[in-house]
């Protein structure tokens, strides 16, 4: 898949049935700052995602990646600017051409279209594994029980864990734990998945598993899909594009290959100097 | 007729039947007074958490109850709200007042329950595209209430230590039928003694079934 090379000029369209290609961009971040205390964690960000496109997110701590998704989640409001999803504003609402602030009808609305992978699950400890994955199926988007198990069984299979329905996340590893918050995620079918930092929580010996379901979806979905990783190798394999953000900023983005072997922004050679020798 | 103060086992027997009919009456203000602090507690937990407009008041009115005895709560319930139109029977009125009291109480005890459940849950549940509704009857307090009912337990001891209380507002529960019993035959020690013994035969398992829970949750936590 070639590497699409951001283009700013895109405006977002608001005509859905239109055939995609896959430079269009269904995320647009136009100028989104978000500060907390004194530290900016996004300044002033132009940042675009096309429909298809997988995005490896990478960076040092506290350089505002998870916030970019945390933005985008819907979990974290941006001070200004606007956030784009498939062409409709995320934080805002279009009253009579004007942007004004979105209300919970709105957000519900939009969010259908995201879908997010946390670095601690956040599996729902009180429900057997086929109800963490039916629960929002059914409840959220109004499918019958039968239809739901049935979607869900097969995303269990698909992440190798068809033998485990009936059990709770306490009995299961955080590799499982986390593929099933995968399978969880993927039920409600969105057109971006976040992923944040999704191995970080796990033993060594637990990463392999997750990783390998990742690059198995990256390649047969349609989805876009924005992961935030400290997995440099994978984040190689499995990008049609890798960001480098540093200080609120892309500091340098491109086709994998060539930002791994030959980055040119000084920040993005001593970060991956610093991790790749580690 | 003088005051006695030796134990007569005929007398005993011959008011135990009363005596029973009056707990039985307490048990029920127990029960029907602690469901409704149940959902009062819910309810004003909630309203804190919501915006200034509704958790100002909300808390507000948390303190005040907490702040005022039950007893004069029953008493501007029973004797001063008839003048505004609104009577009820003692029952009743004995009822919503412990409702309304331990209400507030509970309230503190949810308030609590529902801290304690992870930020990562409600983030699941955005992401998830969950309403408000689903996500508390779901997610949130599925998980914030098992945690909280050996406090529930409690509450629910003392409260049915406290109905006495509706004595004084003529509800004819477990004491004041003692007292009845006492001032018609001038004999205070048997039916009083009893009271005391009833209390204790429906309080004390009651306290081991909640220590059981408090050990059960101690286990679950760590």
């Amino acid at each position: 898949m070639p590497a699409t090379a951001p283009d700013s000029t895109v405006a977002p369209t608001g005509a859905p049935d239109a055939p995609r290609s896959p430079r269009e961009p269904i995320v647009r971040f136009d100028k989104v700052r978000k500060s907390f205390g004194t530290l900016t964690v996004l300044d002033d960000l132009d940042f675009e995602v096309g429909f298809n496109e997988k995005i490896a997110i990478i960076g040092p701590s506290g350089s505002g990646k998870t916030t970019i998704l945390r933005v985008l989640m819907t979990l974290v409001e941006p001070e200004s600017g606007v956030v784009w999803v498939d062409g409709r504003p995320l934080w805002h609402k279009q009253v009579n051409g004007k942007l004004v602030r979105a209300d919970q009808r709105h957000l519900h609305e939009v969010r259908k279209d995201i879908g997010m992978v946390f670095q601690h699950f956040n599996l729902f400890p009180h429900m057997s594994v086929m109800r963490n994955i039916t629960e929002a199926p059914i409840h959220v988007l109004g499918k019958s029980k039968a239809q739901a198990r049935e979607e869900a069984s097969a995303l269990l299979a698909k992440v190798g864990l068809d033998d485990k329905a009936d059990q709770f996340p306490s009995q299961l590893s955080g590799g499982q734990k986390q593929r099933v918050a995968i399978a969880r995620a993927l039920a409600m079918q969105p057109k971006v998945m976040l992923f944040d930092e999704v191995t970080s929580a796990l033993d060594p010996e637990l990463v392999g598993e997750v990783l390998s379901i990742l690059r198995d979806l990256a390649r047969e979905t349609d989805m876009a899909m924005l992961i935030v990783t400290h997995e440099m190798g994978f984040a190689r394999d499995v990008a049609d594009r890798v960001v480098f953000f540093d200080r609120g900023q892309v500091a340098e983005q491109g086709d994998p290959v060539k930002i791994f072997s030959e980055p040119e922004n000084p920040r993005t050679q001593s970060f991956l100097k610093a991790v790749l020798e580690h | 007729m003088g005051l006695r103060f030796d134990w007569d086992w005929a007398f005993a027997w011959e008011i135990l039947p009363r005596l029973l009919e009056g707990a039985w009456i307490t048990l029920q203000a127990t029960v029907v007074g602690f469901a409704l602090a149940l959902a009062i507690g819910l309810l004003l937990a909630l309203g804190r958490r919501g915006p200034r407009l509704l958790s100002i008041p909300t808390t507000v009115f948390i303190e005040f109850v907490r702040s005022t005895p039950l007893l004069v709560q029953l008493y501007v319930l029973y004797f001063i709200l008839p003048n505004f139109g609104i009577s009820m029977s003692a029952f009743l009125t004995g009822v919503i007042g412990l409702g309304l009291h331990y209400g507030t109480y509970l309230s503190e005890v949810y308030r609590a329950g529902i801290e304690n459940v992870p930020r990562g849950q409600w983030e699941a549940a955005i992401a998830l595209n969950f309403g408000t509704r689903t996500t508390w009857k779901n997610i949130v307090l599925p998980q914030a209430i098992p945690p909280m009912l050996p406090a529930f337990g409690n509450y629910f001891i003392v409260m049915f230590k406290e109905t006495p209380l509706l004595s004084a507002i003529t509800v004819v529960e477990l004491l004041q039928t003692a007292k009845i019993i006492g001032s018609r035959t001038f004999s205070y020690v048997e039916p009083y003694t009893l009271v005391g013994i009833i209390f204790l035969m429906l309080s004390y398992p009651a306290a081991l079934v909640v220590n059981r829970l408090e050990a059960r949750f101690a286990r679950y936590r760590s």
